[in-house]
């Protein structure tokens, strides 16, 4: 017996040896292998990534900026530039212009170059999709935190407001708003950063309400239990607790809904109620098809940025796909 | 008047090694109806409960699924709130502590579940799971924290270099031995052990029983040992208490209970443990119909719907739990009867 | 570390292809429109045999590896007998039953080679379920083999009554019978159970009974068109222990009326003990030892079955420590090519080192696979 003990110990230090040798991984580690195990997660971070050096790198090396007009001599077909004051007297705007070697897009209606707007247009609408996200999460994770943590009256206060924020009719409410800021005289850069700030305040109470939820699943978790059975600081508690492994939730749902905000600037700036000119977004350069001309003839004016709106869009739910994907496998089929 | 007649009785019997004390122990669930929430009724999940467990002892408690077996122990450390009666944890009355003192008082109570997967943070890794609450206690200075939680790792037999990885790369045995160290690294003079094998393989049972048993020798912890697994509660316990819907029927020293069972519940329990003899028919007493719902359990004697020996007095009025002589506590008319 | 990295990834994509090889062979097969009858009916090596499995290898092709979730079966279950399946979580002995009744989860879940013959008594023949089409599976599962699952409440609809669900298992194998007689046939089998007020339950709801009424009820369902052959699945598991013993006496009264046989799977040896009259243990996929109860429990031989019995505290004296087979399971993934236990037995000796032990027999009933007892054949009861 004393024999074979000794055998079964030599067994267990092999197994020892072997394990202590194991690479160790931690979770995050083990999500982000499994983000980048998933093609079309990678796929959608590639095109995040090109969207981004294209918008906010890209006019670095382009000439033309987002509000430089450009005109022609009839005549002669010479180009001309707006700074080109004594030639400007004899020339026209240069509108739609089909695409070549100087404008690679061509020229849209007003005789703006689409390229360059397609570039800062592309900034405002990440930017708007950014911080409404932030703003957004800001409000949301706290208040549906709170709501979820503490429950009783504090909760039943939160939830009835969530339910009041999502039934306010979001297009009329802007539509009010954007004509209120109009008669206002507020000028239109200013007016980005209202409709921003307006559109975080109306999309907290999703966000609450699944960050409650979240909370309230966690709470009865017998960990955080075992952490109340040891008597651990509720500070400590929410931060180390809760806090880490909410993270995912809110992870996915920030990548999720920057998608959807996107999305919902450029509905805005296509009705005109959002990003109005002289600057540019992708919305309201797609708004150029309700000319029937420009619809038919002139696809290089609204066709990139309706597919950069597409393309944005569609990564952005990849990547939230395969963001969830990789912190849930079980969720996987 | 029967509550504080048992007040007596274990205030009688508590000698200066009892560690906990639980007299009347009452919780109630509120079921609340209608819009605007209005309390209708009550679960009494827990209906006035009393016993003492001794240091350095094991307590089993057995019962059905629903019984209020799971609640004691929860109630016991605070974990809900109780709707009445006493736990006497060291000579202080844990029900009666303000947070604060409470969380003082925390390292001394502790608890181990069932489920092994969702008790342990997937977010930690093993050593802070261990030592974070040892760390918020200051049971250790910071120089020899490491060393200390290496010591109660090795103790419950998790390999050290264990002390770096996350609780998904355990199986679940280890992570109970995990549960089990964290408890055990505050130091604590009782566990409330709930169902802490229930969801294990029988190999890996045997692993963690045994594991428990040697550090309640080493270190004189005193079990509070719930489970509905009667082989394993006669293997571990030194007092066996048999609940049924809230109430204890029967409590004895083990093998008074196992040998001598007086109520019929717990004849009935017992005899309806699967014996692995296949050559022993047992002689079985096989209960008709299911737990009665504990919002409305039945008047008199809360057994008696289900009970072969019914009388008419059972129907009417509720046996008193009294001593019938060698600690033996029983529950039942018949008992006057003999 | 570059290295090693790539060469899990070759060998993930490996994998991969492998996996997708056997998802469109298997979708091939499926998509034969008819197979001739003759393919799939076989004889029986012993017509008093209901089942017969036969060197039953059952794979899951995940994405990380082949899962040999059985390996190797091969076990007979006798006209009008219990067979009990024993063994831990993740030995295969769940998956031995969703073979029978072919409800693997496909593609993932496959069964690689072997046979399961059915001894098919109303029609005279004998066919392999393993070739068997599926729509002709159809045709027996729930009707001539039927499952008890573990869950009951997960195994009833909870949106139909108890009635309607009866009623419609019952239909379902006989077409023809009026509705009436369906409803009245319903009726008596929740009788059958044991449940006294059987017209009142054929009107509730599942949520309306009890976890112990609900297990009736799935009984109910499963003896509804006389089956010829019972799995029950832990049957007992969800329940409490007064419950539980309700049950086993329900089903142990049951076997004696309808002459079936019953396949128990369960992890609790007390339920065997009482269940059953042949015994196969199981182990990574394996069995370890097969025999009748008396063999099985009187004279243990696998180091094995003997840890599990050590381990459970109503095999030992209270004072004594209890056996804990130290160890883990082997991951089901690249399985080693000796004994998967040898590593966790205390016993070991040199001949462990060497491939898979054979089943041995050790007497007319009683077979071990394990090479301690390669001599103590004709040995047994000694």
């Amino acid at each position: 017996m004393e024999e074979k003990n000794t055998v079964n110990t030599q067994h267990q230090a092999a197994i020892d040896e072997l394990e202590k040798n194991q690479v160790i991984l931690t979770p995050g580690q083990l999500v982000m292998r499994r983000f980048f195990r998933n093609k079309l997660a990678v796929i959608g971070v590639c095109i995040l990534v090109f969207m981004i050096l294209f918008c906010f790198i890209g006019p670095l090396f382009y000439p033309y900026s987002e509000t430089e007009l450009f005109y022609i001599n009839e005549e002669t077909g010479e180009q001309i530039r707006m700074y080109e004051t004594e030639k400007l007297k004899t020339a026209i705007l240069y509108t739609r212009a089909p695409m070549s070697a100087e404008h690679w897009l061509g020229t849209d209606d007003m005789g703006y170059d689409v390229l360059a707007r397609l570039m800062y247009g592309g900034q405002i609408s990440l930017m708007v999709g950014f911080v409404v996200v932030i703003v957004e999460m800001l409000i949301g994770v706290t208040l549906g935190g709170v709501a979820g943590y503490y429950g009783g009256k504090i909760d039943m206060i939160i939830m009835r407001l969530v339910e009041i924020f999502v039934s306010i009719p979001f297009i009329p409410l802007m539509l009010i708003i954007s004509s209120l800021l109009i008669s206002m005289k507020i000028s239109p850069s200013v007016k980005i950063y209202y409709t921003m700030f307006i559109m975080g305040v109306i999309y907290w109470a999703g966000v609450a309400r699944m960050i409650r939820g979240n909370i309230l699943s966690l709470r009865e978790m017998e960990y955080m239990q075992a952490a109340e059975a040891a008597g651990i600081r509720t500070s400590r508690k929410i931060f180390r607790h809760l806090v880490p492994n909410v993270m995912p939730l809110i992870i996915v749902m920030a990548t999720m809904d920057l998608g959807g905000v996107i999305l919902m600037e450029s509905t805005m700036s296509y009705l005109g109620i959002g990003v109005s000119a002289p600057f540019a977004s992708w919305g309201n350069m797609v708004s150029a098809v309700t000319n029937d001309a420009i619809m038919r003839n002139f696809l290089n004016i609204w066709v990139p940025p309706g597919l950069c709106i597409l393309l944005t869009v569609l990564a952005f739910n990849f990547v939230g796909d395969g963001l969830r994907d990789a912190f849930d496998p079980r969720m996987k089929r | 008047m029967k509550a504080n007649d048992t007040v007596l009785d274990v205030i009688d019997l508590r000698a200066k090694d009892t560690v906990l004390d639980v007299i009347d122990l009452k919780k109630y669930y509120p079921i609340k109806s209608g819009v605007v929430q209005r309390v209708v009724g009550h679960v009494k999940a827990v209906d006035g409960v009393s016993f003492s467990i001794k240091r350095g002892q094991t307590f089993g408690l057995v019962g059905e699924s629903g019984c209020g077996k799971t609640t004691i122990g929860r109630t016991i450390l605070r974990l809900t709130e109780p709707t009445g009666g006493k736990a006497i944890i060291k000579g202080r009355d844990v029900f009666a502590l303000s947070k604060r003192e409470l969380r003082k008082m925390r390292p001394e109570m502790q608890i181990i579940f069932q489920d092994p997967y969702s008790s342990l943070d997937p977010r930690m890794p093993v050593g802070e799971i261990i030592g974070e609450a040892v760390k918020e206690h200051n049971i250790v200075p910071r120089a020899e924290y490491r060393d200390y939680i290496l010591k109660v790792m090795h103790d419950c037999e998790l390999r050290p270099y264990y002390i770096d990885r996350y609780p998904h790369e355990f199986s679940g045995g280890q992570r109970q031995c995990i549960c089990i160290a964290r408890a055990l690294a505050l130091n604590p003079d009782i566990i409330v052990a709930d169902e802490p094998v229930s969801a294990l393989d029988v190999s890996i049972q045997a692993q963690i029983i045994n594991m428990m048993r040697d550090l309640q020798e080493k270190r004189q912890i005193t079990y509070l040992f719930i489970s509905h697994d009667l082989s394993v509660v006669e293997y571990i316990s030194d007092v066996v208490g048999v609940m049924y819907l809230g109430n204890l029927v029967e409590k004895a020293p083990k093998t008074e209970l196992f040998k001598n069972p007086q109520h019929p519940y717990t004849r009935a329990l017992l005899s309806a443990v699967p014996v692995p003899n296949p050559d022993v028919k047992m002689n079985r007493v096989i209960l008709q119909g299911d737990i009665p719902s504990p919002a409305n359990p039945p008047k008199g004697c809360k057994f008696h719907t289900r009970c072969p020996h019914c009388m008419d007095i059972c129907r009417e009025q509720a046996p008193e739990y009294k001593d019938y002589g060698g600690e033996h506590f029983v529950a039942c008319h018949l008992m006057d009867q003999k | 570390m570059q290295e090693k990295e790539l060469t899990t990834k070759q060998r993930l994509r490996s994998i991969k292809k492998f996996n997708a090889r056997k998802y469109r062979e298997l979708k091939r097969l499926r998509r034969r429109r008819s197979v001739p009858v003759s393919e799939y009916t076989t004889q029986m090596a012993d017509p008093n045999n209901l089942l017969e499995i036969d060197d039953l290898h059952t794979y899951f092709y995940t994405d990380i590896g082949t899962v040999k979730a059985i390996d190797g079966v091969t076990f007979q279950i006798p006209r009008g007998k219990t067979v009990g399946v024993v063994g831990e979580s993740g030995c295969g002995k769940s998956v031995t039953s969703l073979s029978i009744m072919r409800i693997l989860q496909e593609p993932q879940g496959q069964i690689a080679s072997g046979a399961i013959r059915y001894n098919q008594l109303a029609q005279n023949r004998a066919i392999d379920l393993v070739k068997t089409p599926l729509k002709e599976m159809q045709k027996i599962r729930g009707g001539e083999i039927s499952m008890i699952f573990q869950e009951p409440m997960t195994t009833l609809n909870p949106v139909f009554t108890i009635g309607k669900q009866l009623d419609e298992a019952i239909a379902l194998h006989s077409k023809k019978m009026p509705k009436k007689e369906v409803a009245a046939r319903s009726v008596e089998m929740l009788k059958l159970v044991g449940i006294a007020n059987s017209e009142g339950v054929y009107k509730m709801y599942p949520h309306e009974l009890s976890g112990g009424m609900r297990q009736r009820v799935v009984i109910a369902m499963a003896l509804a068109c006389n089956p010829n052959l019972i799995i029950a699945d832990e049957p007992t598991t969800a329940l409490d222990v007064t419950v539980q013993a309700q049950i086993l006496d329900l089903l142990r009264s049951l076997k004696e009326k309808i002459n079936a046989s019953i396949m128990l799977i369960t992890h609790d040896l007390g339920v065997v003990a009482e269940m059953a009259d042949l015994v196969v243990v199981m182990y990574a996929g394996r069995i370890v030892e097969q025999g009748t109860v008396q063999d099985i429990f009187h004279r243990p031989m696998h180091p094995y079955t003997i840890g599990l019995m050590k381990s459970r505290p109503n095999f030992v004296e209270s004072g004594d420590r209890l056996y804990s087979i130290p160890g883990n399971v082997p991951s089901p993934i690249d399985l080693p090519n000796y004994c998967f236990f040898r590593n966790r037995c205390s016993q070991c000796i040199a001949a462990c080192d060497g491939a898979y032990p054979p089943l041995m027999a050790v007497s007319d009933t009683h077979k071990v696979a394990c090479y301690l007892c390669e001599n103590a054949q004709g040995k047994d009861g000694e």
